[in-house]
């Protein structure tokens, strides 16, 4: 029932915005043709001036990863998680989640194939996958977008919140479905 | 401090890659990393000249200003540096809003509007993130998300007997993040206003 709400208020949301978002302006005499146009006139140059910023983002993220240094990493990490409790397959998804979106989905696809969607490891990679976001993709499109290119606190925050997601989904993981 | 994290995973990747006699991997990597880049932003260029058009429409009819005015109690607690009536603040709201239903396409460009806004309002160095800036995206990278549809997908297509299942877990471990990803920004925010970090 719940869902189903939801899922009727994401399929509707976009469209509704669009309705009330014309004739609003319709009702306030705006010339929302005209107007539209010029606000998309600055769609190219936002998305375009993120680029050296995602260029040197997935440069640096790309040869980390193929070149087997984040395996190490990982290896280098598992003691200490496998002493709180936290399965050992799914550290790799952990460290990858904040720096790629896709390849954390790669993983979070495989460990559901190898394991099944519903064993333990299974249900904690989905859940791990839906609650944590990937920190470093967002911060560097973001401030990119903007032309800042010193991110203050913001790293630290949001790899905060990476890492809470992280424990969280462990431990709740455990409470429910073991 | 991302400068740190850049030089690190960049180096620590060819010296690796050198030691494992696997140094054209380094290549290839870099040149596809900086392929990707540029395909999402040439993706994103579609979706921006959309959504700056009907923002830009909403605005000039005053919409935005009235929901920022909604949701003002909220955002003043959370963004004390913006005013309270600001664009900004209503582009903030529906980039939440997107990313909560799990409107990927549409939250992101509301997310870009954002920093366009707050970026006006930023009155130090313009290189430099603001602390509103900062806030948004402690939230914005940890906000909840009410269905994860990716994940369900995948579940669905692996057979699961009850795909959906994990929408709780999920719910509560994204809010434990939300929550903590506020307080440290706080706190962070503190410590930098003393001049303790730099």
């Amino acid at each position: 029932m719940f869902m189903d709400m939801v899922t009727m208020a994401a399929k509707w949301a976009i469209p509704a915005v669009l309705f009330v978002i014309t004739v609003f302006a319709v009702i306030r005499k705006v010339n929302v043709y005209e107007t539209f146009i010029q606000g998309a006139q600055e769609g190219f140059s936002t998305a375009v001036k993120t680029i050296p910023f995602l260029v040197a983002m997935f440069v640096a993220i790309s040869v980390f990863r193929s070149s087997g240094a984040m395996d190490l990493f990982v290896k280098a990490v598992s003691p200490v998680t496998q002493f709180l409790g936290i399965p050992a397959e799914v550290l790799p998804l952990g460290i990858m989640r904040p720096l790629s979106g896709g390849g954390a989905l790669g993983i979070t696809a495989e460990l559901i194939k190898t394991y099944g969607p519903d064993s333990f490891i299974g249900r904690l990679a989905s859940t791990l996958q839906g609650s944590t976001d990937t920190t470093f993709f967002v911060l560097t499109l973001y401030f990119g977008s903007v032309g800042v290119s010193r991110y203050r606190y913001a790293v630290i925050s949001g790899l905060s919140a990476d890492l809470t997601g992280f424990i969280a989904s462990v431990i709740v993981c455990n409470l429910v479905f073991r | 401090m991302v400068n740190v994290i850049w030089v690190a995973m960049l180096l620590t990747g060819i010296v690796v890659a050198a030691i494992n006699g696997n140094i054209e991997a380094v290549t290839t990597a870099a040149l596809k990393g900086a392929q990707w880049a540029v395909d999402f932003a040439l993706g994103l260029i579609a979706i921006m000249a959309f959504w700056l058009g009907i923002m830009k429409v909403a605005e000039e009819a005053g919409m935005v200003r009235i929901l920022a005015n909604m949701v003002k109690p909220l955002t003043g607690f959370l963004f004390p540096t913006v005013p309270r009536d600001h664009p900004a603040m209503g582009a903030i709201i529906m980039n939440l809003s997107a990313n909560v239903l799990g409107l990927g396409n549409a939250a992101t460009p509301m997310g870009l509007i954002a920093m366009k806004e707050l970026q006006k309002l930023n009155r130090s160095d313009p290189k430099s993130a603001s602390e509103a800036m900062c806030t948004f995206l402690a939230l914005n990278t940890s906000c909840i998300t009410v269905i994860p549809a990716t994940v369900i997908g995948i579940r669905i297509q692996a057979g699961s007997a009850n795909p959906t299942e994990i929408v709780g877990t999920t719910i509560f471990a994204t809010s434990c993040a939300m929550f903590v990803a506020v307080v440290v920004d706080r706190i962070l925010r503190g410590l930098f206003r003393r001049g303790r970090w730099r």
